[in-house]
C-alpha cells in the first residue's frame, strides 16, 4: 500500500505534533483506500486519555473516533487509519503500539521534537508484524 | 424487535465482505452482535471474549452512547438505530 497525503495535510499534522510537544498526540485519519492507495482526505485531531502518561503512551478517546467515523460517513470517506507522535523517539511503531494495533489501518507516526517534527513514516499490519507503507503527495 | 443498523470499523470488514453496515432486527445489543454474527462468520469473536461479554478493546456505541454507560449487551434498541463497534485505539512509544 501507499499512502497519499497533501501537503496542507501534512503540514496540519506537523503543527499540532509540534504543538501538542512533549505530549503525545493523536488522531484520525479520513479518506479512501483502493488500488493499493490510501488517499488521505482529511485528518482531524483526537483526545489522548491517557493523562497519567501522555509523554509515552496515548489512548484514543472512542467518542472522538465516533464522532470522526460520523464526519467521515457524510462526507463519503472513510476512518483509514490513525496518527500518533513519538516525542524525541523514532517515527516507528513500538511493542505497544504493535500490541494494540488492528488490521486494515494506516498507523501514521510522527516523530517530534522540541524543534519540530524530524519524520513522518507510516505503517500497516501486515499478519504479525508492522510493514512500511510509502507516503507520498497527492 | 427493532430495526437497527450496525456499522463496522474497516478493520472488521475482512468478515463483512467490505460491507460497512450491516442491518439487523434486534431488541437488544445482545442481539444485534449475535445477528451480525450469524450473517458473517468469525466477526462475532473479535468483538465478545469467550464469556460473551464486551471484549476489552472494543467499544460499542448505540448513537453516541458507549453502552458501557448504558445496560451494556443488555441495552435495548429501537427502530433505527445505529450501533457502532468502535475500536479501542492505543499505544505509545514506549
Amino acid at each position: 500500500m501507499v499512502m497519499e497525503l497533501g501537503v496542507t495535510l501534512r503540514g496540519r499534522l506537523e503543527r499540532w505534533a509540534h504543538e501538542g510537544y512533549p505530549r503525545e498526540c493523536c488522531g484520525l485519519l479520513l479518506g479512501r483506500v483502493g488500488d493499493g492507495v490510501v488517499h488521505v482526505a482529511d485528518v482531524v485531531q483526537a483526545r489522548n486519555t491517557n493523562t497519567e502518561r501522555a509523554g509515552d503512551r496515548f489512548e484514543l478517546d472512542p467518542q472522538d473516533l465516533l464522532r470522526a467515523d460520523e464526519q467521515a460517513r457524510s462526507r463519503a470517506l472513510e476512518v483509514v487509519g490513525i496518527w500518533h507522535t513519538h516525542p524525541d523517539h523514532p517515527a516507528r511503531p513500538s511493542a505497544t503500539d504493535r500490541a494494540q494495533a488492528w488490521d486494515g489501518w494506516s498507523y501514521l507516526i510522527l516523530s517530534v521534537g522540541a524543534q519540530g517534527v524530524q519524520a513522518l513514516r507510516s505503517w500497516r499490519l501486515a499478519g504479525a508484524d508492522f510493514v512500511e507503507e510509502a507516503v507520498r503527495p497527492s | 424487535m427493532s430495526r437497527a443498523t450496525i456499522r463496522i470499523p474497516m478493520p472488521l470488514r475482512g468478515y463483512t465482505q467490505g460491507a460497512g453496515e450491516v442491518p439487523v432486527e434486534a431488541g437488544t445489543v445482545r442481539e444485534a452482535l449475535a445477528a451480525l454474527g450469524a450473517a458473517h462468520a468469525g466477526v462475532l469473536e473479535r468483538v465478545l471474549g469467550p464469556d460473551g461479554e464486551l471484549r476489552p478493546f472494543v467499544n460499542v456505541f448505540v448513537g453516541s452512547r458507549n453502552v458501557r454507560s448504558l445496560d451494556g449487551l443488555a441495552t435495548p434498541l429501537a427502530d433505527s438505530d445505529v450501533v457502532a463497534i468502535v475500536p479501542a485505539v492505543a499505544g505509545g512509544l514506549r
